[in-house]
This record gives structure tokens, C-alpha cells and sequence, in this order.
């Protein structure tokens, strides 16, 4: 065997970490000039949290009951509703994480980053991170058009940012569920059969669209344990202060979501990045 | 020993039922053009994606550039570059745009990257388009920018899986030609393709695939010696098509036969064609009868896949690219 290999030396751990930070925001702009091209994509994509603000508000509101009775007072289901949308929409919004990795997956272009030496993470970390920064923008939106049908924060300043971490939280975490299903599934059309019915069920047994207490008995069970629960519930006492339903303490509530996430992200992260790296 | 910057040994790749790659065995030279000849279904893009680390082989070892692909992926990555069977750029980026994102993950500085990225775009003949968007580029620009990008890192080894494939024949050939100019610089080529005009034209070696095996390697040359010599070939009016075979016969190396539709004869000459070529001139002259046109043909890389795999190479085609395959034929025809 003739042809000598030069090895360039290996990177150190620290210029690696450097290096796929770098890939995954180069990846991330990438992504991100779709929005810039393509605005109308996130007009399309505001049309679905928009609806949801305003059937809920104008056709629902008058008819759901056991709405807590210090949020009444603060102005009613839709003080009620909005933090849980806001929290619906960043798991909903965490779906075209899963809808670009099988668009790119179908055109070639995964084959094509796979083949470069980048970070082999670097091409999911950059769809998770566009996709957050996309998901913050619709995330302003809606709380704008809740301010416009009657929503307004009431817990000051710094419990509104919180709120707003704790989402953007949720929606990075979803990012990789949704990578994890896109890179199992592969085909564009199951990606969005596959996340969408997945998702419904879910948030629906849920505290986030209407209060717990009126579920069925079975539905509760399920409702009081699912993290999108806690996530609303959460939440929503960021954005309006305590009320009774709260389903714990504020602590509690905060550990309960945090573990959540993390747990999300402990499982999906290294799945989603080994299944990149085994694709076929 | 030769020296070989890509070696395969017995490389095998199965995807659930399907023998995609049963056992390929690679052998390429430093700076020369290798193609990987074969039909739909073939195992050519299967053998790529394992020597560009996109898949790793269930059995066998191939190296690159000195580097094994399942052990040493990271490290052979930067010197490689691969244009994919499907044009891979982002519509939504321009030109430019494309080009140096694929600059910044080879991690040059961004002014290198941009340097690079124009002037890829020159050699390609797209300045012009290079602020539009990929989204606007037809079918020959966006392959151009794809084949492109895969250069952008100046790989020692280039893989190109089918870069001609639907394009239109200028499109076509502007390609050629830059295969041409690549290996001139040194670039070593593998190079997979349908299209037996393609192996011919740039080719130095060409491995000869089909159903996942290598069924034949040499020169374009040495497959066309395999299947013997030269024929000629004349065209006759239809009135005279049988006095025609029969002032000819004893004439070549072989029993001349007739088309009666085309009226085409073609006779084996072995290698004395210019005798028997003459010869066929004086005796259908003396018979009166007119010759429409004549001439010598070296066999075809058609013919070669015809007489090495028992099937035309269009025809493993068309067969391949019906949308859907039926199952059981296709079984069949892998498990052969
Ligand atoms: N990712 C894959 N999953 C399942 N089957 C595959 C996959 N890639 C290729 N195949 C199958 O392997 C065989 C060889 O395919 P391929 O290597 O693409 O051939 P070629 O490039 O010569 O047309 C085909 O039968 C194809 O259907
Ligand atoms: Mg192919």
C-alpha cells in the first residue's frame, strides 16, 4: 500500500465543541434565510395559532366552565387560554423541525452535509435553533394578538420573561422529538401525519385549552400527569400570578417542568444524532 | 504495486431483503477517471455512499486516500467531495450562497470561502446567476452548481453519481468537459453512470456492474477486445439484399447475416477489416449491385453489456425504471 495518508492531527475536545457550535449556526442561518425568501411561510404558519386564538375566545369562552375564579375575576377564559396556546403553539411550532429535516432528506441535502466534515450534530442543533428563533417570532405574534382580544400579563416584568424562556424551553426540547420522528420515518407526507396525531391527543389531555376539572374521569388521570399540564400550568401562573387548579406550588411546578424537558432532551438529543449518523 | 487511492475489498451492503451491493472489489489510480457502468437498480449509488462515508458496508473494507471509510470517516471527509444522484442544492440560497455554506463547513474563513465560492461560479459558467436564487436555475445550472459545491473543497477524490443524468445534451457536455479539465489538475474521478457513451468518452478504466457484482473491469478497450473483433456493416437496396449475402459469403471471419427490415448486412472481420472492406467493394461492384453505405464498426460498450450480462443495458433499464418494479421479478433477478 503505497498512497500515504497525512492524518491532520485530531481536534482537541474544546476546538470540537468550538467547531460544531459553529457548524450548527452556520446550518441555523441557513434555515433562516428560507423565512427571509419565503415570508409568506410564516404568514402560513400564524394562520393555525390565530384561529385557534380567536374560536376559542369567541366561540368556546361563554361555554367552559370551572374556569378558577381569581382568573375570572382577572378577565376571564381567555386570560385562561392564552398562556396555554402560547405553550400549544411552541410544541405545534417545534413540528417543522421534523417537516425541514424531510424536506432536506428528500432533496439530497443531508446526503451532501453528511459527506462534509462537519459536526454530524451540527445539522440538527442548526434546525433546532432556527426553528426556536422562528418559534420566538410566532411566539410574539400570538402574545400580541392576545393582547389584542383581552389577555394581558399581570405578574410583572420578570414572571412574563420567565414565561417566555419556559416555552422557548419546551419548543427546543419538542425540536428533537420531532428530529427523532422525522429521521425514523423519513418520508414528508408520514413526517406530518406522524407528528400531528401524535400532538393533538396530547395537548387536548391537557390543562393547556380548557381547566382539568370538567375531563372525564379517565382524561383526568391522564391530564394531571402530562408535562404539557404542568408546562401550561406553569405557565400560566407566570403570566397571571397563582390561582387555585394549579396543579402545585410554583416550585413544584417549576421542577416538574424543568425535569420534563430535560428528560425530553436527555432521550432525543443523542437518539436524533445517532439516527443521523446511521442513516441509510 | 500500483498505487491506488481507492481500494475496495469485497465490499457487501444489504437493505432488509434487497443484496444492494454483494461483494464489489475497486482498485482506482491516482489522478485517472473510474467508472462504475451499470443499469438502474445496479448497486452504483449503494457503492458510493459507502466509499463517501454516508453508509457503512455490512461486510468488506475500502479505503480512500489512504483512509478507511467506516474508520477514518471523519479524517477522509475533508479530502473527498461527492455530487449525489440528485442535484443537492437549498432553492432558497443564492448561487453564492450555496457555495460558500459549503465553504464555511469545510471550515475555510468566510473571505476564502467566498473566494472559492466565486470561483467556482465562473469555471461554471454561472457569474451571471450566482446573486439568484437555486430556485430559478434550470436543470443543467442546478446540477452545475451542485457538481460545483462538491469542488469547493478542493477534494484529491471525486465522486459523481450520475451528474448527467436528465440533463440536455449541451448541458451534457459542458460537464464533459470539465471532467476533462478536473483530471488534468489531478483530481482522481469515480464516476457512475447509465449511459455506456459516458463510460466510452471519459473513462480510463470502467468496472462493469449489475446486480450488485463487478461482471467485468478493464478499458474501454479490453471489454470491447472481450467480445472479439470488428464488423462491417453495409446497407443494400431491398431487391438485392439476398445476391448481396451470397456474393459475400466466405468472406471475414465469420457467416455474414441479414435484416431483411433495415436491410442492414454485417459481416465478422476480425482484424482484417480494410482487406474485407475493399474486398466487399470490388465483388459488389462486379455484380452490379449498388451500395447504399459501408463501414467498419468497433463493438460497442451495448455490445459488451450484452454479451457480459445476457441482457441489454436499455433494456435492464427500462425494466428498472418502471415505477413500480413487480416484486417477484425483481427478487429474482437479485438472488440470480
Ligand atoms: N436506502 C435504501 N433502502 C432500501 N433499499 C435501497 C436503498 N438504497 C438502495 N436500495 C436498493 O438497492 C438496490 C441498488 O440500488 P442503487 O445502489 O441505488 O442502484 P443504482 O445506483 O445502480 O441505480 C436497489 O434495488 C435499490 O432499490
Ligand atoms: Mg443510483
Amino acid at each position: 500500500m503505497s498512497a500515504v495518508a497525512v492524518a491532520p492531527a485530531r481536534p482537541t475536545i474544546t476546538t470540537r465543541a468550538m467547531l460544531s457550535f459553529f457548524d450548527s449556526l452556520i446550518v441555523a442561518r441557513r434555515n433562516l434565510m428560507q423565512i427571509v425568501r419565503i415570508p409568506a411561510v410564516l404568514v402560513f404558519e400564524l394562520v393555525q395559532p390565530v384561529m385557534f386564538v380567536l374560536l376559542f375566545r369567541y366561540v368556546f369562552a361563554g361555554n367552559i366552565a370551572n374556569v378558577p375564579p381569581e382568573i375570572v375575576e382577572l378577565g376571564g377564559y381567555v386570560v385562561f387560554l392564552m398562556p396555554g396556546i402560547i405553550v400549544q403553539n411552541a410544541i405545534f411550532g417545534a413540528t417543522t423541525t421534523a417537516i425541514g429535516i424531510a424536506e432536506d432528506l428528500k432533496s439530497g441535502l443531508v446526503d451532501r452535509f453528511r459527506s462534509l466534515p462537519m459536526a454530524r450534530s451540527a445539522m440538527l442543533a442548526g434546525r433546532a435553533t432556527s426553528d426556536l428563533i422562528k418559534n420566538f417570532i410566532l411566539l410574539l405574534v400570538v402574545i400580541g394578538i392576545g393582547y389584542l382580544v383581552g389577555f394581558s400579563f399581570k405578574n410583572g416584568f420578570v414572571n412574563a420573561l420567565a414565561m417566555i424562556v419556559l416555552v422557548m424551553a419546551v419548543s427546543f426540547a419538542f425540536s428533537w422529538v420531532m428530529a427523532a420522528i422525522a429521521l425514523s420515518v423519513k418520508k414528508l407526507e408520514a413526517v406530518q401525519a406522524a407528528a400531528f396525531t401524535g400532538i393533538f391527543p396530547l395537548v387536548f389531555m391537557s390543562s393547556a385549552l380548557v381547566p382539568i376539572a370538567g375531563m372525564d374521569g379517565w382524561v383526568q388521570a391522564i391530564a394531571r400527569n402530562n408535562p404539557i399540564s404542568h408546562w401550561a400550568n406553569l405557565a400560566r401562573y407566570f403570566a397571571v400570578g397563582e390561582y387555585s387548579q394549579m396543579g402545585g406550588t410554583p416550585t413544584e411546578l417549576i421542577i416538574l417542568s424543568s425535569v420534563w424537558i430535560l428528560v425530553l432532551l436527555v432521550i432525543f438529543m443523542p437518539l436524533s444524532i445517532r439516527l443521523y449518523s446511521k442513516l441509510t | 504495486m500500483v498505487d491506488t487511492i481507492i481500494r475496495a475489498d469485497a465490499i457487501t451492503k444489504s437493505f432488509g431483503d434487497v443484496r444492494a451491493v454483494k461483494g464489489v472489489d475497486l482498485a482506482v489510480e491516482p489522478g485517472t477517471v473510474f467508472g462504475l457502468l451499470g443499469p438502474n437498480g445496479a448497486g452504483k449509488t449503494t457503492t458510493i455512499r459507502i466509499l463517501t462515508t454516508l453508509l457503512e458496508p455490512d461486510g468488506g473494507s475500502a479505503t480512500v486516500a489512504g483512509f478507511d471509510v467506516v474508520r477514518d470517516a471523519e479524517q477522509l471527509r475533508p479530502v473527498i467531495g461527492l455530487a449525489g444522484q440528485f442535484a443537492a442544492v437549498d432553492e432558497n440560497l443564492t448561487g453564492l450562497e450555496n457555495l460558500e455554506m459549503v465553504g464555511r463547513l469545510y471550515h475555510l474563513p468566510r473571505a476564502e470561502a467566498r473566494r472559492r465560492a466565486e470561483k467556482v461560479l465562473e469555471r461554471f459558467d454561472l457569474a451571471e446567476a450566482a446573486h439568484r436564487t437555486a430556485k430559478t436555475y434550470s436543470g443543467g445550472m442546478r446540477r452545475r452548481l451542485d457538481v460545483g459545491a462538491s469542488l469547493v473543497g478542493q477534494p484529491k477524490v471525486l465522486f459523481m453519481d450520475e451528474p448527467t443524468t436528465g440533463l440536455d445534451p449541451r448541458s451534457r457536455l459542458v460537464l464533459w468537459e470539465l471532467i476533462r479539465d478536473l483530471q488534468k489538475e489531478g483530481t482522481t474521478l469515480l464516476l457512475c453512470t447509465q449511459y455506456l457513451e459516458e463510460a466510452d468518452q471519459l473513462c480510463d478504466r470502467i468496472a462493469v456492474i449489475d446486480l450488485g457484482t463487478v461482471i467485468a473491469e478493464g478499458t474501454s478497450e479490453d471489454l470491447k477486445d472481450k467480445i472479439g473483433g470488428e464488423v462491417l456493416e453495409l446497407h443494400v437496396d431491398a431487391e438485392h439484399l439476398g445476391r448481396a449475402v451470397e456474393t459475400l459469403r466466405g468472406l471475414g471471419s465469420g457467416e455474414p447475416t441479414q435484416d431483411e427490415d433495415t436491410r442492414l448486412i454485417r459481416v465478422p472481420v476480425g482484424s482484417e477489416g480494410p482487406m474485407v472492406l475493399l474486398e466487399t467493394v470490388r465483388r459488389l461492384d462486379d455484380a452490379g449491385i449498388p451500395i447504399e453505405d459501408i463501414a467498419l464498426h468497433r463493438p460497442t460498450l451495448d455490445d459488451v453489456f450484452l454479451s457480459l450480462t445476457g441482457h441489454a443495458a436499455e433494456m435492464a433499464l427500462e425494466e428498472a425504471e418502471e415505477p413500480e418494479p413487480q416484486p417477484e421479478k425483481r427478487k429474482r433477478r437479485r438472488d440470480r
